[in-house]
């Protein structure tokens, strides 16, 4: 193709998207569409799987039953996420061994938040509640993006997420009825998991290179201080009803925003986090890595059996 | 030796009466564990009645290049819709 035809069809593919129009997978798209949603799709999917690891940590631990199915429940949905999620990125023509690939060797990113450890059963609740809340306010957002496999895989992963959120705060709300104790417990939970949660949203608008694309291909809908400020706003008075308090001495109403004020985010942490050198990395890699390669017979024994079968049923036609 | 288990297409049947509606994909070995692999993955809460899996190598799709050729002979048929006749104000419903 001429430069001239390509840039004649980048003008007809941006149209598209202006009129929300939906790409799907056989059409034409500019390479730098396809190659920014493998990456995205790639690494959120790479984050619900990762991101089974610090609940599956405390399954056997919950403290009842009825901790343990929901637990249980919101893991599974968190693995079913994953796959909605690798069946879109598939579709842009990458495999899922390619993918696996990405995240195992450290090319392809996840969300930061699973690098930090799940230490006491408070920080199921805290999980729940603020980092799914987090997840969920992100990815409503992408419900009405440009590339229909991902925003179908969104709807669906929409629907099912807010009983993970409910799930968790029914644990923070039971934690900070119950014994001085307990209550500790849920403010630890949330003293740790609050900044990183904030930090989800990634970088500070004027330090991200990429939300003028991604808002132009509706791969972001507000940006990243938007939603992070929408976070807190409806996060605060949920923390205030249950009696627990923010970890933020600068936190404070502010009237003509009709929003809360809060202090700075320390983003060398974020960096240090993302490039690998936050307190689980290696671990949860470790365990991927491990759970990958650990499988690779059962994999190859049961493509073993459906050939063997295959080949059975093809004689016993003859 | 190593071969990937290949990808199948899932189409879900929500209740009788409705027909079957494609909800994604998977991979499995064979088709049974297809089946089961989209019990697990798209009917957690009671999303379908009935599941067909097929392998995803055997559906042929039109290519939305050709859009044009393939459907643009249904464009010019305004007579196969009813609002092409014309008819007396008098008739109401028809």
């Amino acid at each position: 193709m001429s430069e001239e035809q390509i840039k004649n069809l980048e003008e007809q593919f941006e149209a598209r998207i202006v009129r929300d129009d939906k790409i799907e997978p056989k059409d034409w798209m500019p390479e730098k569409y396809r190659q920014t949603h493998i990456r995205q799709i790639s690494q959120h999917a790479h984050s619900e799987i990762v991101g089974m690891l610090p609940e599956g940590n405390w399954i056997t631990r919950a403290p009842s039953l009825r901790r343990k199915v929901a637990l249980l429940a919101k893991v599974q949905d968190e693995g079913g996420h994953g796959l909605y999620l690798y069946s879109a990125a598939e579709t842009l023509g990458i495999s899922r061994d390619e993918m696996f690939e990405q995240l195992h060797s450290g090319k392809a990113k996840y969300s930061s938040i699973f690098n930090y450890p799940a230490l006491t059963w408070a920080d199921m609740g805290a999980i729940g509640w603020l980092v799914d809340g987090a997840a969920i306010i992100n990815q409503v957002a992408l419900c009405g993006t440009s590339y229909g496999p991902y925003a179908r895989a969104m709807v669906r992963i929409c629907k099912e997420e807010s009983f993970h959120q409910r799930q968790g705060y029914e644990i923070m709300l039971k934690l900070s009825e119950g014994t001085q104790e307990q209550k500790d417990m849920a403010q630890d939970a949330l003293n740790r998991f609050w900044w990183p949660s904030l930090m989800m949203f990634g970088p500070k608008d004027d330090e991200s290179p990429h939300t003028a694309q991604s808002m132009k291909w509706k791969l972001k809908r507000k940006t990243n201080d938007d939603l992070r400020q929408q976070f807190v706003d409806q996060t605060v008075p949920q923390a205030e009803l249950i009696g627990l308090t923010i970890p933020d001495p600068d936190l404070k109403w502010n009237e003509d925003k009709k929003g809360y004020d809060f202090g700075p985010i320390d983003w060398d942490e974020f960096w240090q986090v993302v490039k690998g050198h936050g307190p689980c990395n290696k671990e949860r890699m470790k365990a991927r890595v491990n759970a990958w390669e650990e499988g690779a017979w059962v994999r190859d024994a049961a493509m073993a059996y459906a050939e063997k079968q295959q080949e059975r049923k093809e004689k016993q036609a003859v | 030796m190593k071969k990937n288990w290949p990808l199948w297409e899932v189409f879900v049947r929500s209740k009788n009466g409705l027909e079957h509606r494609h909800f994604g994909s998977l991979h499995a070995a064979d088709a049974d564990m297809a089946l089961e692999n989209a019990r697990d993955v798209y009917t957690r809460r009671n999303e379908g009645v009935s599941i067909w899996v097929v392998e995803s190598k055997h559906i042929t799709a039109s290519n939305p290049e050709h859009n044009g050729e393939l459907f643009e002979p249904a464009q010019d048929k305004v007579y196969r819709h009813p609002t092409f006749y014309n008819l007396p104000d008098e008739i109401k419903h028809m």
